[in-house]
């Protein structure tokens, strides 16, 4: 392995499935924390709905796979509704914590083992993929650009991710200039003052709620489609806290903030990743300081010091304007 | 997974090839179902042979045998393993053939249903002994999980306390909490391992180091950002990037497996008292517990320090402004919490073990209770942590055993819903 | 001579011409009473102020008839209509519009942006429409055009574009009196506006909350400053301890006995509870924290 390796394998990982599943499950979040100011802790549980609807309807129930994505949105409205009528009028604080339990509640029931018959237990669903990979116009032998290889369908999945993100991203600029965009901006600033404005403040935050889930479930079901596969594992609360890393690196209540986020984000993580693997295997890093085991734990816990750094120092994300988008006091 | 059943398949062509030759191997060329039959009521438990067990597929018998003298059953199933795989099956005992005067323990287990997901052979269990009574059963297990309970319970409240004083006097929801905890066991763990020191002293100084945690996380990281006025959100989500930070850091220095400490000075072989079991290190773990909450109950009821917390809590300006000096309050709360965090970390390594996220894992059982009893007050947090601990453990009565914390997590939205102060908190006046 | 004063100044007077009738409104917290009101009207067209001392419960009055708290007992009616129980979006919508005592400025919106939000039966407000711009954009104008000329009347058009945190105080207070008058109501509820104002700005403030009387709306205000009462009130209303103690005319008022005891026996004759207490410095510090914040954005 060498240096250009290590970049190039930054670049596919910033460009590919995983950076465009998160941009997407980001672009939900940042319409909750972004522009409403929902602390929404529950990101993946829309993901994990998405994602497990698609695979556990074609796999277990044999369903069609496009009426099956159909049904997998609908089901992130369904969460929304549920998760919403109890917590939307909580304390942002509480807010968080119900929303984040909430979503390890649906991880664990989805994994259990007793509905391993329906969800296949912690392998989850696999194998639901194929009516998507027989669209692949992309050939065989996968897609070249120098050093940067893509295989075939991956660079399919990224196409028409990438595509959704960005009309995603148009239709958010559209929404966010408009008076609906101005009312949750209000909400997220001060909920009393919007409400004391004659504005049904828990109907916009539900709608809030149920557009960012539903793009949520987008993106879990992008995940499942791109890996053929969906898991417990890959909804765990980390995941939600990863998304919102993503969105305070490209920042908050920015349309292209989840874009620019996801890039940079899967840029560094996987870079960091090569970097160290190949540090300590070519001993530029002796072995009683890391091995390559420890070095696979290099990129999260710089992870872990970027979010609190920017959170400290950047709040307002890497291209904000602090005076703007600044996260306030409360 | 499917990562290992693809390098399967060479690897069988192979044993297929080389079976022919060497029929030594053929032993892994099938999936046997196996198993031993004991009758528990003696002990050691006696064998018992004899007994036929049949396994069928959609309804059709594919394969049988009979448990031999040791007790023992291997039913080879029919056809190579790599078609058997995702087949499902079902694994019958015939009562029948049971000797006389035996009978399973629960009577309607005579049947299971595997589906079939490795190469591996499949382990089945029946329980033979004499046939339960229902009523004192249902007492036993009732009885067990409330005990279990009251532990879970009195180990969440030690773990809790940190997490609702640090609320309580900055309004901090610390998701890095959880990494407290784990904090006092790594501690101790890794006295005990690079050191080879005692395990009394390793606990001790597990306890203590995790004070020092606690004051450097306040000195360190969260008094700065109070002084810079960061919000509140922002330090929760600061506390987000601590918590994936410190738990790879553990990772790094104790990896991914699973550890016990050596040389605990309480036997883990349980008391029988009646019917229920207690372990001497459970019981001795839970005084510890108790003693802690209570003694930390009268300082913050009697002590002047205890006093300010609670003033603190209350109301930080007007305690600032009768003279309180509000950030030593705050560091004294973050040496405490941080204390009271480690020993309950510790007390759960020695009773269910650890590794380095079992902190995080806990963390929702945690805020759980906290919140249950109203975030930020002392007696609700206790409060709150026993009901966690008790409805975590009392639903494995009713649910899966996998689904015991899913409990937990949905009646702590349903009591954000009806009473978002708490159980014992107070409605606050808006505006 | 009591029984005089009494005739006068005595609580719960019926008026001529009610806007707004309660009755029997308690809010405890804890074992304390905060509003204890056991009969209430305001009088339609005219500028009523309700006084009284720190902790008086002005304005958890406040939060209760506008929606914001919920109270023990008690009903009350607007224009003939039932509030109790109405969300307070509702009763905005219905014509009865407050303003807050530490003020409720969007600070990451534009000051002409907090404008717009008070406009009420915005079609652009919909999540579909919100997409496709024709549907709503001359609505938006029109909206436009009213926020700027109230703008103009409140000498905020230099700031049109400015987000709003950055305003000073003062500005605050009278941003949030024009983003109410958006939503053209017929009720403008002021919790305190002159609290933080600096004298340059108070007097314009008055000739505002005065020129709304003028435009034919109804005005409650709470406030501390006698002289403002004096000035611009057609009727003052007193609470202490939660209750209304008297109301009348202001001059009336202000010579009544019953309404110096409410100010100084509140304080002086009678052991204050904890409760009592730390209301009161809770609501001291509000208004330090709100001169604070006044200073911090003006240096």
């Amino acid at each position: 392995m060498n240096w250009l390796d290590v970049l190039s394998g930054a670049v596919e990982q910033a460009l590919g499935p995983q950076a465009m599943i998160y941009c997407l499950a980001a672009i939900g979040l940042n319409i909750h924390f972004g522009y409403t100011g929902l602390l929404n802790f529950g990101q993946a549980a829309f993901m994990m709905v998405g994602g497990y609807a698609v695979g556990a309807l074609v796999q277990t129930w044999e369903q069609n796979l496009w009426l099956s994505i159909l049904v997998g949105l609908l089901a992130a409205v369904l969460l929304a509704l549920v998760l919403g009528v109890p917590t939307l009028r909580l304390r942002a604080d509480y807010l968080a914590i119900a929303t984040i339990a909430a979503a390890e509640a649906v991880r664990q029931v989805l994994g259990a083992a007793s509905l391993n018959d329906q969800f296949g237990g912690q392998d989850g669903r696999f194998g639901f993929a194929d009516d998507m990979k027989s669209l692949n116009p992309i050939e065989p032998g996968g897609v070249h650009f120098g050093p940067i290889d893509f295989r075939s369908y991956d660079f399919f999945i990224m196409i028409v991710g990438w595509s959704l993100a960005l009309l995603l991203c148009g239709v958010i600029f559209l929404m966010m200039r408009s008076p609906w965009g101005r009312v949750l901006k209000g909400i997220r600033e001060d909920e009393d003052a919007v409400r004391s404005l004659g504005k049904n403040v828990y109907f916009y935050k539900m709608q809030s709620l149920i557009l960012g889930g539903v793009i949520g479930a987008a993106a879990g079901i992008m995940s499942g489609l791109a890996t053929d596969n969906v898991a417990p594992s890959d909804f765990a609360t980390d995941t939600t806290f990863f998304v919102y890393t993503v969105l305070l690196i490209g920042g908050a209540a920015r349309v292209f903030g989840p874009v620019a986020g996801a890039v940079i984000f899967w840029f560094f993580l996987n870079g960091l990743d090569l970097f160290f693997d190949k540090a300590t295997h070519d001993n530029l890093i002796p072995d009683w300081i890391m091995t390559s085991d420890q070095a696979s734990l290099m990129r999260l816990i710089v992870l872990g010091l970027v979010l609190m750094l920017l959170m400290i120092y950047r709040p307002q994300g890497i291209f904000g304007d602090r005076r703007e988008l600044a996260i306030d006091g409360r | 997974m499917r990562l290992r059943l693809a390098a399967l398949l060479p690897l069988l062509f192979l044993l297929t090839v080389v079976g022919t030759t060497a029929p030594a191997h053929a032993a892994n060329d099938t999936i046997d179902v196996v198993g031993t039959l004991l009758d528990n009521r003696d002990t050691p438990p006696k064998p018992v042979p004899g007994v036929k067990i049949s396994v069928e597929e959609s309804g059709a018998q594919i394969a049988e045998g009979v448990s031999d003298a040791e007790g023992k059953f291997s039913i080879a199933l029919p056809g190579a393993p790599i078609d058997l795989l995702g087949k499902k099956i079902t694994v019958k005992i015939d009562t029948d053939t049971l000797p006389e005067g035996t009978s399973l323990t629960d009577e309607k287990k005579t049947e299971y249903s595997v589906t079939i997901r490795t190469d591996g052979d499949i382990p089945i269990g029946y329980r033979i002994g004499p046939k339960a009574d229902d009523s004192d059963e249902l007492v036993r297990k009732v009885s067990q999980s409330a005990i279990n309970g009251v532990f879970l319970g009195l180990l969440l409240a030690l773990g809790a306390l940190g997490l609702s004083l640090v609320f309580g006097t900055t309004g901090l929801t610390n998701f890095a909490h959880g990494e407290l905890i784990t904090f006092g066991a790594i501690v101790g763990f890794l006295l005990q391992d690079k050191l080879d020191s005692p395990f009394l002293l390793a606990a001790l100084a597990g306890v203590v180091l995790s004070g020092v945690f606690g004051y450097a996380n306040d000195v360190f990281l969260w008094k700065p950002l109070r002084r810079r006025g960061t919000g509140l959100l922002a330090m929760m989500i600061v506390s987000i990037g601590l918590a994936i930070f410190l738990r790879n850091v553990y990772q790094y220095i104790v990896g991914a497996d699973s550890h016990q400490f050596t040389g605990v000075p309480l036997r883990r072989e349980p008391w029988e008292i009646g019917s229920i079991d207690i372990s001497p290190r459970t019981f001795w773990s839970a005084v510890i517990c108790a003693i802690i909450l209570v003694i930390i109950s009268i300082a913050v009821q009697r002590t002047r320090l205890g006093k300010a917390t609670r003033a603190v809590s209350d109301n930080p300006a007007l305690a600032a402004s009768s003279g309180i000096d509000v950030d030593r309050v705050i560091l004294t709360v973050w040496i405490v919490g941080g204390a009271l965090a480690g020993t309950s970390g510790i007390l759960w390594g020695i009773n269910y073990g650890f590794d380095y996220q079992f902190g995080f894992k806990i963390l929702l059982l945690v805020f759980a209770g906290v919140t249950l009893g109203g975030l930020g007050t002392i007696w609700g947090t206790m409060a709150g942590s026993l009901i966690v601990g008790l409805m975590v453990e009392m639903s494995s009565l009713i649910l899966p055993p996998e689904l015991k914390y899913v409990t937990a997590l949905v009646v702590l939205i349903l009591v954000l819903l009806i009473r978002p102060q708490g159980i014992l908190g107070r409605a606050q006046r808006i505006g | 001579m009591a029984a005089e004063t009494q005739s006068v100044t005595a609580p719960g007077q019926t008026k001529e011409n009610a806007i707004l009738v309660a009755d029997n409104v308690v809010r405890t917290f804890g074992g304390l009473r905060a509003v204890d009101v056991e009969h209430f009207e305001i009088e339609r067209g005219k500028i009523t102020a309700l006084i009284g001392p720190n902790g008086a419960g002005k304005t958890t009055f406040f939060n209760l008839l506008t929606g914001f708290d919920k109270p023990d007992t008690g009903a009350w009616t607007f224009n003939g209509e039932s509030l109790s129980g109405v969300a307070p979006y509702r009763v905005a919508r219905k014509g009865m519009v407050r303003t807050f005592q530490l003020t409720k400025v969007l600070s990451r919106l534009t000051v002409i942006e907090n404008m717009r939000l008070g406009a009420t039966g915005q079609r652009g407000e919909k999540l579909l429409s919100s997409v496709f711009a024709p549907l709503w954009r001359d609505q938006e104008r029109s909206n436009t055009k009213r926020a700027e000329d109230l703008l103009e009347r409140f000498k905020l058009d230099a700031k049109r574009d400015d987000f709003a945190g950055s305003l000073s105080g003062g500005q605050r207070k009278l941003l949030e009196m024009a983003r109410a008058l958006m939503v053209d109501p017929e009720l403008i509820m002021l919790d305190e506006p002159m609290a933080g104002v600096n004298p340059a700005l108070k007097q314009s403030l008055l000739g505002h909350v005065k020129s709304l009387r003028d435009e034919g709306r109804t005005v409650l205000f709470v406030e501390h400053d006698m002289d403002m009462v004096r000035d611009i009130s057609d009727w003052v209303v007193v609470m202490a301890q939660g209750k209304i103690v008297a109301e009348g005319p202001p001059d009336d008022v202000m010579a009544d006995p019953a309404v110096v005891d409410a100010y100084l026996g509140a304080h002086h004759d009678t052991e204050l509870s904890f409760e009592d207490e730390a209301k009161i410095v809770a609501e001291a510090e509000a208004e330090i924290e709100a001169e604070i914040a006044e200073t911090e954005e003006q240096s």
